[in-house]
C-alpha cells in the first residue's frame, strides 16, 4: 500500500530552497507593517514639502503631533492586540475620560495622596475592562455590542458621580511637583507621555512578538476553536487583553490629567474613531489573526499627522478627513491584498 | 477483553449537551500499543467521544482512567499533560502564522531567562520542519513560512506531525486521513504503526474501510451514540466491517440505491 518513489518529490524540494534566504527581507514587503511605514513615510516627506515655510519641521511642529500619538498610541496597540485576537473594544472613548475625572476627584477635590487617584484610576479601568471580557467570554454577543454598552454605561455613570462629588462636569487638577514631572512633564517639548508612550511600545512589541505567549493571541484570531482544542486559556487570555486595553485607556487619562491640569466627563467619541483607524491603517487585519505593533505605531503617527500637523502646512485644514478616509480605504484594500497574497504563497513561487 | 494493560478506558461514559444524548453508555479500552478503531456514521458521536478523551468535554456521567485510574481531565491542557496529543476533525492550524509558530501553539519553547525568556523562533521551525517532512512533506522547508499558503493536506500533516510530536502516550486521530492524498495517508497509517511499535495507544477515526483494516487491533462501532459493535482484529470480515461503518446497512444495498437513482435521472 505504500508507493516508495514518487517522480515529482526532488523537484519541488529544489524549487522551495531556492527562495527561502530572501524570504524574510521579501516578507517584510509583503506585510501590512511595510505597508504602513511607507504610508507614514510618503505623508511625512508630502508634509514637509507643503509646510517647509510653515514650520511643519520646527520643534513645535513635530511635538504638536508627536504628543499627540502618544496618548492615541499607548490605546491603540491594545485595541490592536484584540483585533487581532478577533476582538474589538470601543469603550475606551469612556473610560479615558473616567480616569481623568476619578483623579481630579480624588486629589483635587478630596485632597488624598496622587497615589490613591492614580491607583483608583487604574483599578477602575481594570474593572471595566474585566466586565467587558467577562461579558463577551460568558454570552455570545459581539464585543462590538458589550463594548458599545459599556461606553455608554460608563460615560453616563463618569457624568452622574462627577455631579454627585463634585457638582461638575468639569474640573482642574494641579498635581504635586513629583507626579506633574513624572506623568505631566515636558522634556524639548516632548510630554512625558512620549517616553511612557516609548516604554510601553517595547513593552507590548516585545509581549506580541517575542514572548512564548504572544502566539497565543494570535491563535485566538485565527481559529479560536483550535486554540482552545491546543490547551490555550482562551476565556482568561481575552478577559486579560480586555484588562489590559482598558487600564491603558486608564494610564493615558492619567497622563492627560497630569499634563493638562484638567479633567473632563465627556466621553471622548474621537478617540474610538483615532484607535481603530490608526489600528487598521497599521495593518492588522479587521477579521483577526493578523498584524504588527510596530504596524500600529505608525498607523498612530500617521493618523497624527494628518490631524495635528496639518496647521503648520499649506494644506487646506479641512482636508485632513479627506486624507483619513483616503488612506483607511488604502489599507483596508492593501490588508485584504496581503491576505490573499500570504494564503496563496506557494501558488506565487515560480514555477 | 485487550489483554495489554490499559492506558486509557471509559466506563459507562454519557455526553449531553442540554437536552440532546450524544452519547450513551460507553465502554472502550485502548492499551499500550494498540490501535482502537472508532467507526460510524455521520453523526454518530465519534468526534464527542475522542473531545471527552482529550478533555475538551467533559463526560456528563460515567468515569474516564488513566492507568487504572479515575481521572478527570477539565481542561484539554491537563489531558496533553497527561501525554494525551489529538488531531482533531477540523483546524488544528492558524493560515495567518509561520509553520513553526502553528507547530508548537500552546507549547511554545523558550530561550533566555525569566520574565525575558522569548519565543526560540530557529529551534521551533527547525524542529518543525524536521517533523513535517517526516511526514513526507518534503516540500516544507521553510519555517517561517505562513500556514495559509500550504496545501489543505499539507496542512493536516502539519497538525498530525506535531500530535506524534508531543504525544507521549495517546495519540488521538480524529480522521486523519481525510484531506490526505495516496502517499501521504499511507505515510499516516505507516506513523500509526510506528507509534504502536513505539508502545503507544493509538485511537484511530475514519470512513475508509481499507485504513481501518490496516492499522486497526480493535473496532468500535458507534451507532447513534452508543457502541453496536465491539471486535478484535480478524473476528470479522471486511464485508461486515463495511456494514457497520455504514450504519448498520449494507452495503450492497446502498449500492444497488445509488445505481437505482443514476438510472432515474440518466432516463
Ligand atoms: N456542542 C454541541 N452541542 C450540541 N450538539 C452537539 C455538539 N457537538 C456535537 N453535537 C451533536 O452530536 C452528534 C455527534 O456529533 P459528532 O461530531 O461527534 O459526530 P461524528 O461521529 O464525529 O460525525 P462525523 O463523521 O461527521 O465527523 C451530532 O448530531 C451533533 O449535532
Ligand atoms: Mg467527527
Amino acid at each position: 500500500m505504500t508507493e516508495p518513489n514518487s517522480t515529482n518529490d526532488p523537484v519541488n524540494t529544489t524549487s522551495a530552497a531556492g527562495s527561502s534566504a530572501g524570504s524574510s527581507f521579501k516578507a517584510f514587503f509583503r506585510s501590512p507593517a511595510a505597508g504602513a511605514l511607507m504610508g507614514f513615510v510618503a505623508v511625512f516627506i508630502l508634509f514637509s514639502i507643503f509646510g517647509y515655510s510653515r514650520n511643519f519641521l520646527s520643534v513645535a511642529g513635530i511635538t504638536t503631533w508627536v504628543n499627540f500619538a502618544s496618548l492615541i498610541g499607548m490605546i491603540a496597540i491594545p485595541v490592536g492586540f484584540l483585533m487581532i485576537a478577533g476582538e474589538l473594544d470601543i469603550s475606551t472613548g469612556a473610560v479615558l475620560p473616567a480616569a481623568t475625572m476619578t483623579v481630579a476627584i480624588i486629589c483635587e477635590h478630596y485632597q488624598m495622596p496622587e497615589v490613591i487617584g492614580v491607583a483608583a484610576a487604574l483599578a477602575i479601568g481594570a474593572l471595566i475592562g474585566f466586565i467587558n471580557g467577562f461579558i463577551v467570554t460568558r454570552t455570545r454577543v459581539p464585543s462590538f455590542i458589550v463594548t458599545l454598552a459599556t461606553l455608554f454605561a460608563v460615560a453616563g455613570l463618569t457624568l452622574f458621580l462627577s455631579i454627585f462629588f463634585i457638582n461638575n462636569t468639569n474640573s482642574f487638577h494641579h498635581p504635586p511637583e513629583w507626579a506633574k514631572s513624572l506623568f505631566g512633564g515636558k522634556v524639548y517639548g516632548f510630554n512625558s507621555s512620549v517616553f511612557w508612550w516609548a516604554g510601553l511600545i517595547a513593552a507590548f512589541a516585545f509581549f506580541l512578538h517575542y514572548s512564548p505567549k504572544g502566539s497565543w493571541v494570535f491563535a485566538l484570531g485565527g481559529d479560536q476553536e483550535s486554540a482552545r482544542n491546543a490547551g490555550i486559556p482562551v476565556a482568561r487570555l481575552k478577559i486579560a487583553l480586555f484588562m489590559l486595553c482598558s487600564t491603558s485607556a486608564a494610564f493615558a487619562g492619567v497622563l492627560q490629567v497630569m499634563t493638562f491640569s484638567s479633567a473632563t466627563s465627556q466621553a471622548n467619541f474621537g478617540l474610538i474613531f483615532n484607535t481603530i483607524i490608526s489600528v487598521v491603517v497599521g495593518g492588522v487585519l479587521l477579521t483577526g489573526g493578523f498584524g504588527t505593533v510596530m504596524g500600529i505605531v505608525f498607523g498612530v503617527l500617521t493618523l497624527s499627522i494628518v490631524t495635528q500637523a496639518i496647521g503648520f502646512t499649506e494644506i487646506d485644514r479641512n482636508l485632513s478627513f479627506l486624507i483619513i478616509g483616503v488612506m483607511l480605504l488604502i489599507a483596508v484594500l492593501l490588508n485584504d491584498t496581503f491576505r490573499h497574497l500570504a494564503t496563496s504563497w506557494s501558488g506565487t513561487k515560480k514555477k | 477483553m485487550s489483554d495489554k494493560k490499559p492506558v486509557l478506558e471509559l466506563r459507562n461514559v454519557d455526553k449531553s449537551f442540554g437536552p440532546i444524548d450524544v452519547l450513551s453508555g460507553i465502554s472502550l479500552k485502548v492499551g499500550e500499543g494498540e490501535v482502537l478503531c472508532l467507526l460510524g456514521d455521520n453523526g454518530a458521536g465519534k468526534s464527542t467521544l475522542i473531545k471527552t478523551l482529550s478533555g475538551v468535554c467533559q463526560p456528563t456521567r460515567g468515569e474516564i482512567l488513566m492507568d487504572g485510574e479515575t481521572t478527570v481531565f477539565s481542561r484539554p491542557r491537563e489531558a496533553q499533560e497527561r501525554g494525551i496529543a489529538t488531531v482533531h476533525q477540523f483546524g488544528g492550524t492558524y493560515p495567518l502564522m509561520s509553520i513553526g509558530r502553528n507547530f508548537f501553539m500552546g507549547s511554545e519553547p523558550t530561550k533566555g531567562f525569566g520574565p525575558f525568556r522569548v519565543f526560540d523562533r530557529k529551534r521551533a521551525n527547525r524542529v518543525a520542519v524536521e517533523e513535517v517532512q517526516k511526514m513526507g512533506i518534503t516540500r516544507i522547508t521553510d519555517g517561517d513560512r505562513l500556514v495559509g499558503g500550504l496545501s489543505g493536506g499539507e496542512r493536516q500533516s502539519l497538525a498530525i506531525a506535531r500530535a506524534v510530536y508531543f504525544g507521549a502516550r495517546v495519540l488521538i486521530l480524529d480522521e486523519p486521513t481525510a484531506a490526505l492524498g495516496v502517499k501521504q495517508a499511507a505515510h499516516v497509517l505507516r506513523i500509526v504503526n510506528e507509534a504502536k511499535r513505539r508502545g503507544l495507544a493509538v485511537v484511530f477515526i475514519t470512513h475508509q474501510v481499507m485504513h481501518a483494516m490496516a492499522v486497526g487491533d480493535h473496532f468500535a462501532v458507534l451507532i447513534r451514540g452508543a457502541i453496536a459493535a465491539d471486535f478484535r482484529k480478524g473476528e470479522k470480515t471486511r464485508e461486515h466491517i463495511a456494514d457497520l461503518m455504514a450504519g448498520g446497512e449494507s452495503m450492497a444495498d446502498l449500492e444497488a440505491s445509488i445505481e437505482g437513482n443514476m438510472e432515474t435521472q440518466g432516463g
